[in-house]
């Protein structure tokens, strides 16, 4: 019950796009139709499922203050925390890595459809972010972690979804002011879809 | 003359014409969600503009040494390393600050300015000019900040920098602060608007 609750709150209380502006910057570039915004929402959400995990086991049994205990009572007294942020994002990086050569060795058709969006997300801040705050927030155990990993990207690919949907329409029949086309109009229409999400402010299960 | 006129533009350039925010549409993630008030705003501004000018040099320096299949590594290794640093400074000497940036410090490690100033100049420049543009492109990133900053907090809050501006009397006969500037999603429609004015000047980047 608690687990579901975290990953009903992920996806729409603690939106990574709406919420803290996660992964932004590959939002407003993949943004312009509704296919390849699904790819890479899609590869995010993965890269999250799996990465949170294994970041959450490397915090708890080798980085936290006194988690290598089990290598024996004398480092019982080590703390590695300050090491975290490089841990993590080398975690990632080689994640996406190994993602992208299973991905080209056993589905030739989804490697060539997800094209640069894979190597790309390795410097996407939603992944590096989703750790970061696994590591802020304490979460009891790894099922959590998993579940709240799940929540983010599903999150994600809503909004970016969400948004590619808006612009594909927002193209063909409206006449918006030049200076504001592009990305101005893009930044305004996520500002107002994010004042929607925060309705769902509050929400328990 | 030539030279420095070169340097002076790549000093220069970022912070209007080519500014990281809202032209070439780098580092929303982590400009967006300190503005609300104007102290962080700022840290983060200094910050970045820290990181981005020695990560320059520093890559600029190695440039030719890196082998380019691992240049992305190299890249984010020599981030991660500036940023714990300022990190640990900022915990060290303005902890309060740092507790209201959160994990956003750290993610200058994933901010795009960073990755995108490293490939597109860096990687190709000699370690002056690269050190101006860290400058340059870290200038331009905090003046937005501070802008949005500025109008989040003064019409949200009615203080700047922690100081009350609006009068009193203003509340007394019925001002009410705008809740809703404080909250995230009005973030991204102060940087639309900015992003409107700052094109309808320059006509050139209309699309």
């Amino acid at each position: 019950m608690e687990n579901l609750n975290i990953f009903i709150r992920s996806i729409f209380v603690d939106n990574m796009i709406f919420a803290y502006f996660l992964g932004m910057c590959s939002f407003l570039a993949v943004s312009k139709n509704v296919k390849t915004a699904l790819g890479l929402g899609a590869a995010v959400t993965f890269m999250l499922v799996i990465s949170l995990p294994i970041n959450y086991l490397l915090e708890n049994y080798v980085l936290r203050a006194g988690a290598l205990k089990w290598l024996g009572p004398e480092f019982a007294t080590v703390d590695l925390s300050f090491l975290s942020l490089i841990m993590f994002i080398a975690v990632i990086a080689s994640l996406t890595q190994l993602v992208e050569m299973a991905v080209e060795k056993y589905s030739p058709s989804l490697y060539a459809s997800l094209g640069i969006f894979l190597p790309l997300i390795a410097v996407n801040c939603a992944i590096l972010g989703g750790s970061l705050f696994m590591q802020q927030r304490d979460f009891p155990n790894i099922l959590t972690a998993t579940c709240a990993g799940a929540g983010w990207g599903l999150g994600w690919l809503l909004a970016i979804v969400g948004i590619a949907a808006i612009r594909e329409r927002l193209q063909q029949y409206s006449n918006i002011p030049k200076p504001l086309r592009g990305v101005g109009i893009t930044f305004i229409i996520t500002g107002l879809m994010g004042i929607a999400f925060m309705s769902f402010l509050g929400i328990k299960i | 003359m030539a030279i420095q006129n070169k340097n002076l533009l790549t000093l220069f350039n970022p912070v209007s014409k080519d500014n990281p925010v809202i032209v070439q549409i780098l580092g929303i993630c982590s400009c967006l969600a300190v503005t609300a008030k104007l102290e962080p705003a700022c840290v983060m501004g200094v910050s970045v503009i820290a990181v981005l000018a020695f990560a320059n040099v520093i890559i600029s320096l190695i440039r030719k040494t890196i082998p380019t299949n691992i240049r992305i590594i190299v890249q984010l290794v020599v981030v991660a390393g500036l940023v714990v640093i300022v990190n640990q400074l900022l915990t060290a000497y303005q902890y309060d600050v740092s507790k209201q940036l959160s994990v956003f410090v750290s993610l200058i490690v994933t901010n795009c300015i960073l990755m995108g100033r490293l490939e597109a100049f860096a990687m190709a420049n000699k370690p002056w000019p690269s050190f101006l543009d860290g400058i340059g492109n870290g200038i331009g990133y905090a003046l937005i900040l501070i802008i949005v900053a500025f109008f989040r907090e003064l019409l949200g809050s009615g203080t700047l920098w922690g100081v009350q501006v609006i009068p009193q009397i203003w509340y007394d006969h019925g001002y009410a602060n705008n809740g809703l500037m404080i909250l995230p999603p009005m973030a991204l429609i102060v940087t639309g608007c900015i992003i409107w004015i700052h094109r309808s000047y320059n006509k050139d980047l209309q699309e």
